[in-house]
């Protein structure tokens, strides 16, 4: 009986910490950390996600202009209105489960809302923050 | 004698024109088939509908020119794609550009592409899609206030939002549907 629960904690602790991390970001994480970056941390990824920036036309944005403020739900494009799919990997199996994808977008999207693109650093902080949604 | 040399011209004009119809498909094909020419050509492209359809509709080669699209398909151009960057990796920038001169407007057999040929044929190459004239004229009679008025439209560059078969390539009227407006004959 013991066991048994021991078992099934086990299991669920491994479950938990495979919805945190793909192979994809873990590839990811070491290739930023070889670029130079130190440790990641999910609170100032938080952080950087919903700072407001500069936009055009005097509004302001942040990754929540078009990824929403619900991340376990779906995002609309600012200019083209397009669906974008949730960002949550606990609800889209999908995401961050391909690293070329995903650096194809911190590069366009870092342009778009930063006006520059990020450092290892900055990607690996957004990573860890939403591989925890 | 008059007819029959009309005749000869006619079938000669038919025989020189294959050539190029041939980068379409069989000129044959095309002539004996009155159905699936009218529009453009629907996207049979994968990369295409993931790399473009990520952010909009994937607009259909044969919406622009050839020399509408090599300029927009370019690394440069692609950096800053009318105010957002949409870089792509070198392969399949190529691959894309490859698939867009083979189905562009100017190479197309579809009715609709061949309009936009020759509306694009002269003079600099229209950047935008809603720049085409024959595609502006089209619109002409649509007012600011289904387009730009309508919080649900916005502008004239997103076709799908009226245009209910706009992913299939079909932009007819009779599958326009204006939201809050409705139908072809919303005046």
């Amino acid at each position: 009986m013991k066991l048994q629960k021991i078992v099934m904690t086990a299991c669920m602790l491994l479950a938990t910490s495979a919805a945190m991390a793909t192979p994809a970001t873990d590839g990811l994480f070491s290739r930023y950390k070889a670029q130079g970056a130190a440790g990641f941390d999910a609170a100032r990824g938080d952080k950087a996600w919903h700072k407001e920036t500069q936009g055009e036309d005097g509004q302001t944005m942040s990754c929540s202009t078009c990824h929403g403020k619900d991340l376990g739900k779906e995002g609309k494009h600012h200019k083209t209105g397009k669906v974008i799919a949730p960002m949550a990997p606990s609800v889209n199996k999908d995401r961050f489960t391909d690293a070329k994808k995903i650096e194809k977008w911190f590069k366009r999207n870092c342009n778009d809302v930063l006006a520059r693109e990020c450092t290892a650093q900055e990607k690996g902080d957004y990573l860890k923050f939403l591989l925890d949604k | 004698m008059r007819n029959t040399f009309k005749t000869a011209l006619l079938a000669a004009a038919l025989l020189t024109g294959s050539g190029s119809a041939m980068a379409e498909e069989n000129f044959f094909l095309w002539l004996v088939n009155f159905t699936r020419q009218k529009e453009v050509q629907p996207v049979d492209n994968k990369a295409w509908n993931e790399e473009c359809g990520s952010c909009h509709l994937a607009y259909q080669p044969g919406l622009l020119p050839g020399k509408s699209w090599a300029k927009l398909l370019d690394e440069k151009a692609l950096a800053d794609h009318f105010g957002e960057d949409a870089s792509l990796d070198d392969d399949t920038l190529k691959a894309l550009r490859v698939y867009a001169l083979e189905n562009a407007a100017d190479k197309s057999w579809h009715k609709r592409s061949r309009k936009i040929a020759q509306a694009t044929a002269d003079g600099e190459a229209p950047l935008r899609i809603v720049e085409v004239r024959y595609i502006k004229r089209k619109h002409h009679d649509i007012t600011e206030k289904m387009i730009k008025g309508n919080k649900d439209v916005k502008s004239l560059s997103y076709c799908n939002t009226c245009h209910t078969k706009a992913e299939e390539g079909i932009y007819d009227e009779d599958t326009v549907d204006i939201p809050n407006f409705g139908g072809h004959d919303y005046d």
